[in-house]
């Protein structure tokens, strides 16, 4: 019993995990670089749920809307100040622009709450499900993480291949150029990109939160490193691959964890990770383009 | 143009945000800001008496005149300790009380006819800027540290402080590494004591028969609890049937380590680790519906103080400190009443030790005769030798003396978490 306990607690994890990863690997997919700004952007869509929720009274489902309009604001705004300027010079300045980006944002939190730890009020409000005579339980949280993945996951696999610009996405994916040519906007597309993945990243950030009420200007960061190693290992670029890679990443260190060794549970998820890549280099799902002479 | 146009205005939005923040930092701090404010309404006071004293003196040469101070000198006390960051409740309790012992002394005629004065460092619980703030320290002529806070900054300044040969006395550091040179002593229990202590605080009291440990792999102070409550609790009248470690990389879930708790049967989690990860691991335990004891060290205190923190979570934790701040005994009620009056705050078990800390330095510098002319050196090696020969009765405990190694020798107490407040148990 105990098994499946740990079990469903690192999916919901995963689940965490694979929602953030979307983002990431929407991104490389696109803009083909690594914001790796993304799990900080996470900790401000946290901040501005718990300022609006505990200090201003806000509704919760009103301040997660609030907090995913910052995010995408502010997503769209470090893509147009930090990247877009850097795009089509070395890929190497953008991915130091984007670790800048994320110190920046880190600082500013720093300076704007100061460093102690807020208790996040969580927004999830469902009961926990009892089971099995009290046995097993689930917690809300839980539950409402990993259906909140489904339905995203689901939304943004329709959305990209059904909709004009979702398909306009695939289209600069794959060639830039040639897109351009069609008629794409191609500077739009990577914008909107950003806005759809910053405000993924609201949405994590809240799951995050709730699940692990403990908020500090670091909150983003050890699960957007976690979320992008997810992205490589389900084959970055994606978008069913950041879930899978996301939920085999959360169950793998919560196993490892339960019956190997609480301390050794990071370790083996990286290792993990090294075996994959060395047998598949391009992650799970990633596909194998070949270049055309 | 219109790019151009949007840029300028986004380049101000983020002026403007960045802004902002300054403001609300400004609002945040208003209390330490008031504490500034006093401290720096002390110094200008000083600065008259000063002031007068240069008048009286006029004879003297022009070298003694600019020596800064009244009929003993100033001794200068440095500070160092967490006032922001993830530690932050224990640096400021500890800033703020030893301010307070400090004002009392100081209005009380001083020690030895000098006048005390307390300088106190942010380090942000990194051992690093804890080394940068005891070189601040040093430059500011410090001649005896009260600090650090923690234990791990406080074995990096150890180290210095070793090779200046500066007297050293930790309120709080707890690792036995803090005072293993002889220039140290602390004010509160070692870690392996803190461990044993808890061992058999919970035999006594026969609050569980199976017990099981989450503590932090990765952090000193929370293994060196573990491993002398483990080895203690091998006498003790209980059984630990799961010790789970977590490491700092890894700290925001932990219900696999409290699964395990409740999979082995415990009927008391054991946490001898900070505030922080504690909140997080009693959220999760409610969240899980695991119904234990739960029992702390010091590390525990502070956690009522976590923004937003429902305290309803920690009601019944019980944990291991030396003070309670509705103790009804004079010297704890007179603390309390001067410390809420100054800081609108109550006080936890790291303003008491950093209270009593002040007294010991005062008591110690009394035994040895210090004066202000002093070396550094010939200070610390004064106080040495009187710390092993003086009795204080302080906050923490009546009676506390000192052995040659620095550890002190008083009496364990424990408070429980009733009704948002720690009450005496």
């Amino acid at each position: 019993m105990s098994f499946i306990s740990y079990l469903v607690t690192g999916i919901s994890l995963g689940s965490v995990y694979a929602i953030i990863a979307l983002g990431y690997t929407m991104v490389y997919g696109i803009a083909k670089m690594l914001n790796f700004a993304h799990g900080d952007v996470i900790m401000v869509g946290s901040y501005v749920v718990f300022v609006a929720v505990s200090n201003m009274g806000v509704n919760p489902y009103v301040a997660i809307l609030i907090s995913m309009a910052v995010c995408t604001i502010l997503g769209m705004t470090i893509e147009k100040v930090a990247y877009k300027p850097l795009r089509g010079t070395s890929p190497l300045a953008v991915l130091i622009t984007a670790i800048g980006v994320s110190y920046l944002l880190q600082n500013l939190a720093l300076l704007i709450f100061g460093a102690d730890t807020k208790a996040f009020t969580s927004v999830v409000t469902l009961p926990n499900l009892v089971l099995f005579e009290g046995q097993l339980t689930i917690s809300g949280v839980t539950i409402v993480t990993v259906v909140a993945c489904i339905i995203i996951m689901v939304c943004l696999t329709l959305f990209v291949n059904k909709t004009k610009p979702g398909r306009a996405m695939i289209a600069v994916s794959e060639d830039k150029g040639a897109a351009e040519l069609m008629g794409i906007n191609v500077n739009g597309t990577i914008a909107l990109t950003f806005a759809i993945g910053s405000a993924l990243a609201a949405i994590a950030g809240v799951l995050l939160c709730s699940a692990y009420p403990a908020l500090t200007p670091y909150t983003g960061s050890m699960p957007g490193i976690k979320a992008f190693v997810a992205a490589v290992f389900g084959g970055i670029g994606s978008i069913p691959g950041a879930m899978i890679g996301g939920i085999i990443l959360g169950v793998i260190e919560n196993l490892s964890k339960a019956y190997i060794s609480s301390q050794m549970a990071d370790a083996i998820v990286f290792a993990v990770l090294i075996v994959v890549l060395l047998v598949k280099p391009t992650g799970i799902l990633g596909k194998n383009i070949q270049e055309k002479v | 143009m219109k790019k151009k146009l949007l840029s300028l205005v986004l380049a101000m939005a983020m002026t403007a945000s960045l802004l902002a923040g300054c403001g609300a930092g400004t609002g945040e701090t208003t209390g330490t800001d008031g504490a500034e404010v006093a401290e720096e309404a002390a110094e200008e006071t000083e600065a008259a008496e000063e002031t007068a004293e240069e008048a009286e003196a006029a004879e003297e040469t022009a070298e003694e005149a600019e020596a800064p101070a009244a009929e003993g000198g100033v001794l200068k006390i440095g500070g160092i300790g967490p006032t922001t960051g993830g530690a932050a409740v224990y640096g400021t309790a500890v800033m703020n009380a030893a301010q307070i012992a400090v004002d009392e002394i100081n209005a009380a005629g001083g020690v030895n006819g000098m006048t005390l004065e307390l300088k106190f460092e942010d380090d942000e619980c990194d051992a690093e800027k804890s080394v940068n703030a005891y070189n601040t320290l040093k430059d500011w002529n410090m001649q005896v540290l009260m600090g650090t806070v923690t234990s791990g900054c406080c074995i990096a300044v150890a180290e210095s402080a070793m090779a200046d040969n500066m007297f050293l006395l930790t309120p709080s550091g707890s690792a036995v590494e803090c005072v293993q040179y002889d220039n140290a002593f602390r004010v509160c229990f070692s870690d392996p004591n803190q461990g044993i202590a808890s061992a058999q605080y919970i035999g006594a009291n026969a609050l569980a028969t199976k017990v099981a440990v989450i503590y932090d792999s990765s952090d000193i102070y929370s293994s060196g609890i573990y491993e002398k409550f483990a080895a203690e609790a091998a006498n003790q009248p209980f059984e630990i049937v799961a010790a789970e470690a977590f490491t700092a990389d890894n700290k925001t879930d932990f219900t696999v380590q409290l699964q395990k708790a409740k999979d082995a049967g415990a009927d008391l989690v054991f946490l001898p680790i900070y505030y922080t990860e504690a909140s997080l691991i009693l959220a999760q335990a409610n969240q899980m519906g695991l119904d234990t004891k739960f029992f702390g060290c010091d590390g525990l205190d502070g956690i009522l103080a976590v923004e937003n923190f429902d305290t309803a979570l920690a009601e019944g934790v019980m944990l291991l400190t030396p003070f309670a701040a509705d103790a009804t005994d004079d010297k704890t009620v007179k603390f309390v009443e001067a410390y809420k009056a100054a800081y609108s705050d109550t006080p936890n078990q790291f303003a008491a030790d950093a209270y009593d800390a002040i007294y010991t330095i005062k008591a110690a510098c009394e035994k040895a005769g210090v004066t202000a002319d002093m070396s550094t050196s010939d200070i610390c090696d004064a106080l040495k030798g009187a710390m092993t020969q003086i009795t204080v009765d302080g906050l923490t405990g009546d009676g506390i003396t000192w052995s040659a190694d620095g550890e002190p020798t008083k009496a364990p107490k424990a408070v429980v978490i009733s009704d948002g407040a720690y009450k005496a148990m």
